[in-house]
């Protein structure tokens, strides 16, 4: 499975303990992600943008080590761009991810990097692949990673329809990724996301107070209003 | 033997090394920079700080060094971690930046310092103990960046790293906001490297600030010195005549000696 095991990390590395998403629709692909950089127990960024840009229409969402995805997510734009100027057009997703899967198999003793490609292309249309720890290549219609995800599995499989148009995607991810923060101490903060179709490219941001919210726990059976009123008991008084 | 050698670099004397030190073999000491480091955007700049102390395990090292390092006229660095590291990083990237900006007639940019230092240190795998805040004007404009000792960086309007980081951020996610002047932001980088200098026992001394702007770079050392010495209320010395005396002895310790000359020297 695509879950980060925390003891592959050098102590002290910079960790994208994180949610990320890619959906597939009729015309493109949305992408999310959380936005929170962890090293040990502080926050180091707390408005981390981890969906990064390799092509006009590709771009991946990154977890794990923040130095080794970086490291390797710069490397395939630079490929990328040879790969341009060389066949005169822009690459299939596919060959994006392939790039990827190939940095990530041939060094997956010395990196952690979960990482997920999506885009579009005219050959295939749009597409998302799925590349996790050991450096394995998976076209998925979606696509969950990062410590987040295990949380959110069930939620996904049961809500996850064919045919859905962009609107409906982008609430898929968006409600997905705000209950895979609530539950994954490493995951939080605001969440980003990418519309990517043949037309370009479209961000969406939603802050921290204006995620989505769910069920939140309530004061079991109303008990503990009572058992105040019957006891008398007032909150402890406190100097100003 | 085997002539192969798989590519990068070789870190078994690393393993090796924390191997020994396991079984007891104590490491030789680096000067560390526990530090407070800064920066932060405002409306035509940036301003970066620092926090002057260095240390060596517990003993305070160098009450006022300088952890704000030259990149270029319109670009500095702040360092933080093993002071060796920082200033041998920041001067080779420094280099390469001047022979960049002469090779290609511009003027050099932030995001190139910024790629050159985090794929250094990613080569090193974070062995290179460098922590830095890298801030700079360029024709892009205002430019603030992060880079951690492994190799990988944020971009943010307001940044605090080394062991202060922790004070200094509360500072700044109290009190800073967008658009501020000069004067104001210098003053809010100040405030949150006191903090560190106060709150943090590997941050302390002075307080170094490097204002960047379009029209130029102003470094400022020691714009505040909240850990001066101040004149002794009172000392350890006796007054004269405090200890009694019951016998008085003065001997003469100089050994006269005649000199006689003897044969000559043979000088021929």
């Amino acid at each position: 499975m695509d879950h980060i095991d925390f003891n592959r990390l050098k102590t002290g590395e910079v960790n994208l303990g994180t949610s990320i998403m890619a959906v597939q629709f009729q015309n493109g692909v949305v992408i999310g992600a959380d936005s929170r950089t962890t090293t040990g127990s502080y926050i180091a960024n707390r408005v981390t943008d981890k969906l990064t840009h390799v092509h006009d229409r590709i771009y991946c969402c990154r977890s794990g080590s923040a130095a080794d995805t970086q490291a390797v997510a710069d490397a395939v734009h630079y490929q990328l761009q040879m790969y341009t100027q060389m066949s005169g057009g822009p690459p299939p997703v596919h060959t994006a991810a392939a790039l990827f899967q190939r940095i990530c198999y041939e060094n997956k003793d010395g990196l952690s990097a979960g990482i997920i490609v999506a885009g579009w292309d005219k050959e295939a249309g749009p597409s998302v692949y799925n590349i996790p720890l050991g450096g394995g290549l998976f076209r998925q219609p979606w696509a969950i990673g990062g410590s987040g995800s295990t949380y959110v599995y069930g939620y996904c499989d049961a809500t996850y329809k064919e045919g859905w148009g962009r609107d409906e995607t982008v609430d898929f991810v968006k409600n997905t990724l705000a209950l895979a923060m609530s539950r994954d101490g490493s995951s939080g903060g605001v969440i980003r996301m990418c519309v990517i179709t043949e037309e370009g490219v479209e961000r969406l941001f939603v802050p921290g107070n204006e995620l989505p919210k769910f069920w939140e726990g309530a004061e079991v059976l109303g008990h503990a209003k009572k058992i105040n009123q019957a006891e008398g008991l007032a909150p402890m008084v406190v100097e100003a | 033997m085997s002539v192969y050698r798989s590519p990068g670099f070789d870190f078994s004397n690393s393993t090796r090394n924390n191997f020994l030190l396991n079984k007891g073999v104590p490491l030789p000491k680096a000067t560390s920079t526990g530090t407070t480091i800064v920066g932060c955007v405002f409306k035509d700049g940036i301003v970066l700080g620092a926090d002057t102390r260095a240390t060596e395990g517990p003993i305070v090292a160098d009450k006022n060094c300088e952890k704000i390092h030259f990149i270029t006229e319109g670009i500095r660095c702040c360092g933080a971690g093993t002071a060796a590291d920082t200033e041998f990083t920041t001067a080779l990237i420094s280099s390469n930046m001047e022979l960049h900006a002469l090779q290609s007639g511009r003027k050099p940019r932030v995001v190139t310092a910024m790629t050159m230092l985090k794929q250094t240190l990613f080569r090193y795998q974070g062995h290179i103990g460098a922590a830095l805040v890298l801030g700079g004007v360029d024709p892009t404009g205002p430019q603030l960046f992060t880079i951690h000792p492994h190799g990988s960086t944020d971009k943010l309007p307001y940044v605090t790293m080394g062991s202060g980081s922790l004070a200094a951020m509360a500072v700044f996610e109290s009190k800073w906001s967008a658009n501020m002047e000069r004067q104001e932001a210098l003053d809010l980088v100040i405030l949150a490297i006191s903090a560190g200098i106060f709150n943090d026992l590997g941050s302390g001394s002075n307080v170094d600030a490097c204002i960047i702007t379009a029209d130029g770079t102003e470094m400022l050392r020691n714009v505040d010195m909240p850990n001066q010495r101040v004149q002794k209320e009172r000392d350890y010395k006796f007054r004269r005549g405090t200890t009694a005396w019951t016998k008085e002895d003065v001997r003469k310790f100089v050994v006269e000696e005649t000199v006689t000359s003897t044969d000559e020297m043979d000088t021929s």
